[in-house]
């Protein structure tokens, strides 16, 4: 880089970053005008207003790096105060934003793929109603997620949090009609809701403790004064650990993820796949310093990163959702991410997000052309041929495929996926388990991508369902992506072919730009380089895993389904229905409180005071007695009366 | 003469009047109960004679002097009653005069509360 | 001399309303009006005074001196030591202006919906709002009593009269619970008052003198529990909360705004002025219990919420939930709880009271409260859809909106005291999105069950309930205005009890 503008920007780019509040701002902005006007826009407005302000915000975030990179500010990060949110007791955070490499990296993955799905939900929820309330809601996630990325202390970031959580219910829920849409966002948002109450907790803690919330000052505090794996940073990790396995839908509150597929497919690439679920990771990585405090969490990560590669990757496999296969996909790979940040990986995680984001969009984008192809079906045996129909989507849906199953040349997830595996053998012990299981976790990916790929686009074509068939408008012959739809499409393959520059592995070349990048805000690790032999081992056992899958896939799709064996019959029933978490969270949860609920709709409370209440009748039908009217009674009374007093009188 | 003890003079009295109370309470026919009421008026009189005469004081008599004209005008007070209440029932029984009853009055059924 | 005008004012223009009303009925609407439009500007004009943007000479400094901005004192009973004394610090001054917003808010919520006796209903909501101001005003203890039972017959009619179905035995029922806490309220002032004689000579009901009466740990403990009585009902805390479900979903619209809205935070207020600085060392013994019923009641009335098939039960059931969170902030003793238990009054007051407007309007329009006869209605009533989205958000504590702050703020203030209490209460925040859900979910998503056709939200509806959705929402990203207010209060309270309750 020419020192000439870094030296002049030097002095300025503080100033010069505190416009930096946009880059959230505009989203919201979007979804404010969409929500209060967006019924009277015509659909074109509505787009330009929708797709424009993630445009736009797109652009302040370029600028924004460009700034942070050519001319870098002092101690890696720029934060900027807009106001002090609650000052109170003592606990004072205030609503600021922080620029440095970690959130120049996440704003500009929300934000860059963000926009390019925008652009393609214009085209693809043309022919449905709530068009602007779709944008509307889509908006509001941008900024959410943005404010998430961007928050200089947890307690913004949790506003982000949910936020993020509120939109995704909303948007899960879109086609409000059905009913079964509402349940996914209802099991969406509760699920999750228990992640955030966990890491709520957390941040009680780190508020009590170490009287901030802000993410540097905890990072200097915490380890200025907690011992190493002492019970309080063991606490604390633990609950923001909660937190981020509700997000990112891994074990063991991951059973969301799949129903959340309900929503339209641009929801399922921009939420579910690129960025919201990927905010654990993100949390993570930020408190990277809590973690390094508590090894004993730190290694659960990992473990449940592992598990989670695993347990998915198998589920994958049994799919006939195109969404679900994609999904439990997705579930997979944050299972890698979080085994990068198990064994201390920090900045690979990220890179590995990256790429993520690029070929699992992809992948939804393209699931998405191939739903409207076929009217709205979503069962993979009930298409096929695809590829004759529309060669483009299948080229572009290939390309993504091979990025997943991280075969060259498509480089982003070979580098990303590769780096992770590379790390964990190097870290040892624990590690090298961690990296034998994420091989495996290789060959299952690539084996379930490409059944995939070939049930649904191998073969000839069939005829598709009526569209009336799934409860959506016949619209337009969606079996060409537009270039509305195929410009995005081609963007994200073009990343995904080229993706893996940012960090190529050392034999190949090597130049980790983006890691160099990142370790200006994340720890580097203490995981020694590996020697060459090592990586190109790993890297030709990792190749030949992946490759593998083809045929096997190619054999699994031949076969086709009527041929399983009993046995293995009943074990894919099983890893078809998530392993059976949801069959054991359905009984042990649900149906106990929604039973508790029952029994005491008239409250066992109220039973006491009516008790009194009943209490007073009873006396009252007692003394009613007295009051007969009876002369003799009356007398009677009188009688016993004088008679007690006059004993009284004598005998007291 | 002998004289008979004081003390026998007031359980006569207090016998007596027990005898009249529960005959008042007992007694269904009102000209019975009004009989009744006369003989414990009679006894609480011959407990004042007998009081009299333990102390030799003449108070005694005349608080049943007393005592007797009250009865004189009380029982024609209720004699008086006892006529009209039969001239309208047609009946002296005192279990029929219930018209007074809380639980057959027309609106106090009443709120039924908490 | 200026706060009696707090209390005259809507009670004269009650009067004028109800007897110019009798000619046309719209009178008494605007009177109504205009008595809250009225107590509205005072208390902002006040509130720019004590926040110094505009210099009042009669508002002093919250000090060490005393505790009020300005006060009224005129003798009433000298020989027993009872007087017309009113106090204004920050808590009331916050809760004088909710008064007057939800009043307003009530007011224009039955433009339309009331038709039967309409100028004696509007005295009542004016007599009713004057019973509360006084409450919030009162520093003389009898005074308070006084206004406290002037709250509850206003309040009795309200419901009596123009209820739903079976509004006469949720009425009877309202009256016998707070009847009876305010009678063992009034039997422990008399008895503080008698001791105070006893101790010093003097006859006094005043707050200020009646702070520092030294009495016996037992003693103390039963007048305490006498006024917790009275507030614990008001409030509802958990097992005294019966009469509420039947109270708010029997009452018309704008008694259930006044009710939840009002009359619960009366409780909060008192314990808050008058129960915790009276009786420190008492209360201090007294938090554990205290802060158990609160984590109980927190999630108590989030199951009982869930259950019900009524929209205005499901809603009530939510006050008894997060008035649970008051009472934990209340009996936490940290400056943060504290905080957060004021700004959740002020919080639940306005998202609740905007939730019965709501759900009032709804019902106007299809004459039911089922939610299961309801379903898919956004598509017909979008708007009231996005208010209703958003005060169910209020619910559930979205960040964004002030019902976050103050509960994160209890729960903040309350981990050190009690990390158990925080958990549960937590487990509430939980049980919060699955009442909330299903409320929005079974009126607003899903497929209609019978053929509603309904008209979206008028201009006055629209405008009633975009009022307190811009005011969660400012309050939520600058909670200071409130907290800024309130802080005096709180650690002068917090300073009573350091100082009078031993460990």
């Amino acid at each position: 880089m020419p020192p000439q503008p870094r030296a002049a920007l030097a002095g300025r780019e503080l100033e010069m970053l505190t416009w930096t509040w946009c880059i959230p701002a505009l989203p919201l902005a979007g979804f404010l005008v969409l929500a209060v006007f967006g019924g009277r826009f015509p659909r074109g407005a509505t787009a330009a207003v929708g797709a424009g302000s993630v445009g736009l915000s797109f652009a302040a975030a370029a600028a924004a790096s460009v700034l942070f990179i050519l001319a870098p500010p002092a101690g890696g990060f720029s934060s900027y105060v807009l106001w002090q949110w609650i000052n109170a007791g003592g606990f004072s955070p205030s609503l600021s934003f922080t620029i440095d490499a970690l959130s120049v990296v996440m704003i500009l993955v929300v934000t860059g793929v963000g926009f390019l799905i925008h652009l393609y939900s214009t085209r693809f929820m043309a022919d449905e109603e709530g068009y602007s309330r779709f944008f509307a809601y889509m908006n509001l996630f941008v900024g959410s997620m943005l404010i998430l990325v961007m928050a200089s202390n947890l307690l913004l970031l949790y506003l982000g949090w949910e936020g993020v959580g509120l939109c995704s219910f909303l948007l899960i829920g879109f086609w409000y009609k059905d009913p079964e849409n509402g349940r996914s966002a209802r099991k969406a948002f509760i699920v999750t809701r228990i992640g955030d109450v966990s890491l709520a907790i957390g941040l009680f803690i780190l508020a009590t403790t170490l009287g901030t919330l802000d993410v540097k000052e905890i990072a200097q505090k915490a380890t200025a004064s907690w011992q190493v794996g002492s019970s309080l940073a063991v606490a604390v990790a633990a609950l923001l650990l909660g937190g981020a396995v509700g997000k990112s839908a891994q074990l063991p509150l991951q059973t969301w993820l799949p129903d959340a597929m309900a929503g339209p497919s641009p929801v399922s690439a921009l939420i579910h796949a690129a960025t919201m679920v990927t905010a654990g990771v993100y949390l993570i990585a930020r408190t990277n310093a809590l973690f390094s405090l508590a090894p004993a969490v730190q290694m659960a990560v990992g473990i449940i990163g592992a598990a989670g590669v695993l347990v998915a990757g198998l589920s994958a496999l049994t799919q006939r959702n195109i969404k679900r296969v994609l999904a439990y996909s997705t579930m997979s790979q944050l299972g890698y991410m979080f085994l990068a940040l198990g064994i201390g990986a920090w900045s690979g995680a990220i890179f590995h997000l990256v790429t993520h984001a690029f070929f699992k969009s992809l992948l939804f984008l393209g699931a998405g052309v191939v739903i409207l192809a076929v009217n709205h079906e979503h069962d993979i045996y009930a298409m096929g041929g695809i590829a004759r129909k529309s060669p483009f989507t299948f080229w572009m849906f290939l390309i993504a495929a091979f990025t997943l199953a991280s075969i060259p040349p498509t480089t982003a997830g070979f580098s990303s996926k590769d780096l992770i595996l590379t790390l964990a053998w190097q870290s040892g012990g624990a590690g090298r388990v961690f990296c034998a299981l994420g091989l495996a976790g290789v060959f299952i990916t690539s084996v379930y991508i490409f059944r995939l790929v070939f049930i649904v686009f191998a073969g000839s074509p069939r005829a598709p369902a009526s569209a009336s068939a799934h409860g959506h408008a016949a619209g337009r012959d969606g079996t060409q992506a537009g270039a509305v739809m195929g410009i995005p499409l081609a963007i994200l393959a073009v990343l995904c072919l080229a993706g893996g520059f940012l960090a190529l592995p050392r034999d190949l070349g090597g130049s980790p730009y983006i890691l160099r990048f990142l370790q200006t805000a994340l720890p580097a690790g203490a995981i020694p380089e590996a020697p060459a032999r090592t990586e190109w081992i790993l890297q030709l056992i990792s190749e030949a895993a992946s490759l593998l899958g083809i045929p096997v896939a190619w054999l699994v799709y031949r076969r086709g389904r009527s041929s399983v064996p009993a046995p293995a019959a009943g074990v894919a029933h099983y890893l078809q229905n998530g392993w059976g978490f949801d069959w054991l969270y359905d009984r042990l949860f649900v149906r106990s409180f929604v039973w508790l609920a029952r029994i005491n709709t008239r409250d066992v409370v109220d039973r006491i005071f009516d008790g009194v209440g009943g209490l007073f009748m009873l006396l009252s039908r007692a003394f009613r007695w007295t009051q007969n009217g009876r002369v003799r009674w009356y007398a009677a009374g009188l009688a016993a009366g004088a008679v007690l007093i006059v004993a009284a009188v004598v005998l007291l | 003469m002998a004289s008979v003890p004081f003390e026998y003079g007031l359980l006569l009295a207090g016998v007596l009047f027990a005898l009249g109370m529960i005959g008042v309470i007992v007694r269904r026919n009102l000209l019975f109960i009004l009989l009744c009421v006369e003989v414990m008026l009679n006894a609480a009189g011959l407990a004042f004679v007998v009081a009299g005469s333990r102390w030799g004081q003449p108070d005694g008599q005349v608080m049943f002097i007393f005592l007797l004209s009250m009865a004189a005008a009380e029982v024609a007070v209720g004699l008086a009653l006892l006529l009209l209440h039969f001239g309208r029932k047609r009946t002296l029984d005192a279990d029929q005069m219930k018209e007074g009853n809380a639980a057959s009055a027309p609106g106090s059924a009443g709120r039924e509360g908490a | 001399m200026i706060l009696v005008l707090f209390i005259v004012a809507p009670l004269v223009l009650g009067v004028a309303g109800w007897v110019l009303g009798r000619r046309q009925a719209g009178y008494s609407r605007w009177c109504a009006l205009a008595g809250n439009l009225f107590n509205l500007c005072l208390a902002a004009f006040l509130w720019l005074g004590a926040s110094g943007v505009l210099s009042l000479p009669f508002l002093a400094v919250p000090g060490a001196g005393s505790p009020w901005m300005a006060e009224v004192h005129w003798p009433w009973v000298p020989s027993l030591g009872i007087s017309f004394s009113l106090g204004l610090d920050g808590l009331s001054l916050t809760l004088l202006g909710l008064t007057a917003l939800l009043g307003i808010m009530a007011v224009l919520s039955s433009w339309t919906g009331i038709t039967a006796r309409v100028a004696f209903f509007h005295f009542n909501i004016s007599l009713v709002l004057a019973g509360i101001n006084g409450v919030f005003l009162a520093t003389d203890l009898f005074l308070f009593v006084f206004f406290w039972e002037l709250m509850l017959i206003p309040m009795y009619f309200l419901i009596d009269l123009w209820g739903h179905e079976n509004r006469h035995k949720a009425a009877v029922k309202f009256f016998l619970f707070t009847q009876v806490g305010g009678l063992l309220m009034l039997v422990a002032i008399i008895a503080l008052a008698v001791l105070h004689e006893m101790a010093t000579g003097t006859w006094t009901f005043a707050l200020q003198d009646l702070m520092g009466t030294v009495v016996s740990p037992v003693i103390g403990m039963l007048l305490m529990l006498g006024f917790f009585a009275a507030f614990a009902v008001k409030l509802p805390a958990f097992p005294l909360h019966t009469w509420l479900p039947d109270a708010h979903t029997e009452a018309p619209t704008a008694g259930s705004v006044i009710l939840a809205g009002l009359l619960l935070k009366t409780g909060g207020y008192g314990l808050i002025r008058f129960a915790v600085p009276l009786f420190p060392a008492a209360s201090r013994a007294f938090a554990p219990v205290a802060i158990a019923l609160a984590a109980a009641g927190i999630v108590y009335g989030g199951i009982m919420a869930f259950s019900q098939k009524d929209m205005k039960r499901v809603v009530a059931y939510t006050s008894v939930s997060h008035l649970g969170f008051v009472l934990l902030g209340i009996y936490a003793f940290t400056p943060l709880a504290l905080s957060g238990a004021v700004l959740q009054m002020v919080s639940h007051g306005i998202s609740t009271g905007a939730l019965f407007v709501l759900v009032g309007a709804l019902q106007d329009r299809i004459h039911t409260r089922d939610l299961e006869r309801m379903g898919g209605l956004w598509a017909q009533v979008p708007r009231m859809g996005a208010a209703a989205l958003v005060l169910c958000m209020a619910l559930v504590g979205l960040p964004g909106l002030v019902n976050f702050v103050s509960e994160f703020l209890v729960l903040v203030g309350t981990w050190t005291v009690s990390p158990v209490a925080t958990v549960i209460a937590g487990f509430g925040l939980v049980i919060a999105t699955v009442y909330a859900l299903r409320l929005f979910q079974a009126a607003f998503h899903g497929t209609p069950r019978e053929k509603w056709t309904l008209p979206d939200l008028s201009p006055r509806e629209t405008g009633t309930l975009f009022l307190a959705i811009v005011l969660l929402v400012l309050l939520g990203l600058y909670p200071a205005f409130i907290l800024g207010m309130v802080g005096h209060t709180v650690s002068g309270v917090l300073a009573q009890l350091a100082a009078g309750g031993a460990a």
